[in-house]
């Protein structure tokens, strides 16, 4: 079994989830609670990895952190490496494809904390802010566990936006996924069996924890 | 239009109180200096709210400066009440007009000052009270005070769970305490934080009829001990009238009329006013007579007296709407009655069209030649042995007959 591969995965899961978290709360928190005209295209933009065939993402990223971008570029003045087929451009490229995944499950939770709870902490004087945290942020924490978990789970599987993105350059961008696939190419079904059951169980175990975790707080 | 609370009894009361030093009230720590006096702070609003639907509310209210007087917000629901409770808190923001409260200013469109919430130091009570179902009965109550030094914290806490009854009760959660108990502590929560103004929208409506009974009786009981001023949101008559000092009724977005509680209930200046207040009888008539501050209406075949209504632009309409509320009238068998027409008294011939008990109380449905309405206790109902149909004479004081130009209008 290629370890390596699954080491690659853990470590790209964890870092798109973390990166997630982070800017997808705020995100869909203010999803949450806006009242603007465009929202709704907002909305849409995030979905739309959901949608999209992983190769159509995974050729514009492509493009996107390729030397003819500016963000390529920029990042190659920077850095001094390529941005494509390399962990961070294929971080990025997880970012954009677990989207949804994390965004979705925030924002239905935010929407589904009683806007009056945040009034009345608004009323009794706290900051917006320390709102967030006390009141909206551990009202949620189910649909935010969900969403974590989701975009993990999505992340460990992907594929197509990983082959287009980061090539399959061994520890630095083969994933689990593609060396399941090399693995049946070289006709190593014995391999790729093991792989794929240790991904099937992994996955199965994280939909659960997240239904057990939703049914819990019903 | 201009609208003002005049109530001499509750202004010079008032001024008593300004100078006694009452613990629960003085301001919060975090309060600018020179507000150690309980607050006696005038608030004025005029402003506009518009609403997608293309509904609008228009406000013009104006609270005096009384310490812990209480001003009702009465309508029908719809009528913009809310709204203008949610704008006064700064959770709504009004697009056009101005809300001051003392010498800040909340809220002025024209000159983009909006005041959030947070800065107003207010307290809010929501109709479903919104406590926070992840904190404890204590941690809810303490919400607000996350400034204040927690010995001073602790003791407030103490003081306001004692005051209002919730001792004991600190480690439940909002899903384990009855209506009554959530309402206390919502109460809790928002006085503790010691705000300058209580705004409550209705906040008896969502418990059952002995709580809700019990708990009216005692929330005036508390908001005076406390000094609070407070505005209150109801549709609810009962409520409107057993705890306000002050009403201002709304219809479809406006102020129709606003004063004292006695004032208004008895005397509304319009026929939209005179329904919402509840006056039981409204019947059109036409004056036929005036002397000596009594006119005499024609109402169908009778004619009745009543105080002189006071006259607009030094003359009177001749059609004139007739309000009498139901607890005005006497009932008297028609055997043994006191017959002879007194001036000011009028004594009316009809029988009874129907009873209608509810609970203590009785309805009665007369005909006098027009409908009239009169309330009756059980008691009184069973001892005068009134049945359907009965014979009897209906007696109505000319000052509690209140006429209202016939137009409809002011």
């Amino acid at each position: 079994m290629d370890f390596e591969a699954v080491w690659l995965s853990l470590q790209l899961a964890w870092w798109t989830t973390v990166t997630l978290f982070a800017l997808g709360l705020p995100l869909a928190y203010w999803l949450a609670v806006t009242r603007w005209r465009l929202k709704f295209l907002l909305e849409a933009i995030v979905v739309l990895p959901m949608i999209l065939p992983p190769t159509v993402l995974g050729f514009f990223i492509l493009i996107a952190v390729g030397p003819l971008s500016p963000l390529g570029r920029g990042y190659e003045a920077m850095v001094g490496r390529s941005l494509a087929f390399s962990f961070p451009g294929l971080l990025l490229a997880s970012v954009l494809y677990s989207l949804p995944f994390a965004v979705r499950p925030f924002t239905a939770a935010f929407a589904g904390v009683d806007r009056r709870l945040v009034e009345a902490s608004w009323c009794l004087g706290v900051s917006r802010l320390r709102t967030f945290f006390r009141i909206a942020f551990p009202l949620s924490w189910a649909g935010i566990l969900t969403g974590v978990i989701l975009s993990f789970a999505h992340t460990l599987g992907e594929f197509g936006v990983v082959l287009m993105v980061g090539g399959n350059i061994p520890g630095v961008t083969r994933t689990v996924s593609i060396s399941i696939y090399d693995e049946v190419q070289a006709v190593n079904y014995g391999t790729a069996a093991m792989t794929s059951l240790i991904l099937l169980a992994s996955s199965f175990a994280a939909v659960s924890a997240m239904h057990l975790v939703n049914r819990k707080t019903l | 239009m201009a609208v003002s609370f005049s109530n001499e009894a509750l202004a010079s009361d008032g001024a008593a109180d300004s100078s006694e030093s009452v613990p629960l009230h003085t301001a919060g720590t975090e309060a600018p200096s020179g507000s150690e006096a309980p607050a006696a702070t005038e608030l004025t609003a005029g402003f506009e709210k518009r609403f997608p639907g293309g509904t609008m509310i228009q406000v013009e209210l104006r609270r005096p400066a009384d310490p812990f007087s209480l001003t009702v917000l009465f309508g029908p629901s719809g009528s913009g009440k809310s709204t203008t409770l949610r704008c006064l808190a700064g959770l709504e923001k009004p697009e056009r007009g101005i809300i001051r409260f003392g010498d800040e200013i909340w809220s002025d469109a024209a000159r983009g000052i909006f005041l959030p919430p947070q800065r107003r130091r207010i307290g809010y009570l929501f109709q479903d009270y919104a406590l926070f179902p992840h904190l404890c009965v204590a941690q809810n109550i303490g919400y607000g005070l996350g400034q204040v030094a927690p010995p001073e914290r602790r003791q407030r806490i103490e003081e306001i769970v004692a005051l209002l009854g919730l001792t004991g009760l600190d480690d439940r959660y909002p899903r384990q305490l009855s209506g009554g108990q959530q309402q206390r502590v919502a109460l809790a929560r928002a006085l503790v934080c010691r705000p300058r103004l209580l705004l409550l929208d209705e906040p008896l409506s969502a418990l059952d009829a002995p709580s809700r009974e019990h708990l009216r009786r005692q929330l005036r009981h508390w908001l005076v001990e406390l000094r609070m001023s407070t505005i209150l949101v109801t549709h609810d008559r009962i409520e409107a009238f057993a705890l306000g000092d002050h009403v201002a009724v709304f219809e479809a977005g406006r102020v129709r009329q606003s004063g004292s509680v006695q004032q208004v209930f008895s005397a509304p200046v319009d026929l939209a006013v005179a329904r919402i207040v509840g006056i039981e009888t409204i019947e059109r008539g036409s004056i036929v007579q005036m002397a000596d501050g009594l006119a005499t209406v024609q109402v169908g075949p009778q004619q009745l007296v009543a105080s002189a209504p006071p006259c607009r632009n030094g003359r009177l309409d001749r059609d004139v709407y007739v309000c009498i509320r139901a607890e005005d009238v006497i009932l008297e068998k028609k055997e043994g009655a006191s017959l002879p027409q007194s001036s000011a008294r009028n004594h009316l011939l009809g029988h009874i069209r129907s009873l209608d008990r509810e609970g203590p109380m009785v309805r009665v449905d007369l005909d006098c030649g027009f409908p009239l309405k009169a309330l009756l206790t059980n008691q009184a109902q069973q001892s005068m042995e009134l049945r359907e149909r009965d014979e009897i004479v209906a007696l109505v004081k000319a000052p509690a007959i209140h006429l209202i130009a016939g137009d409809g209008s002011r």
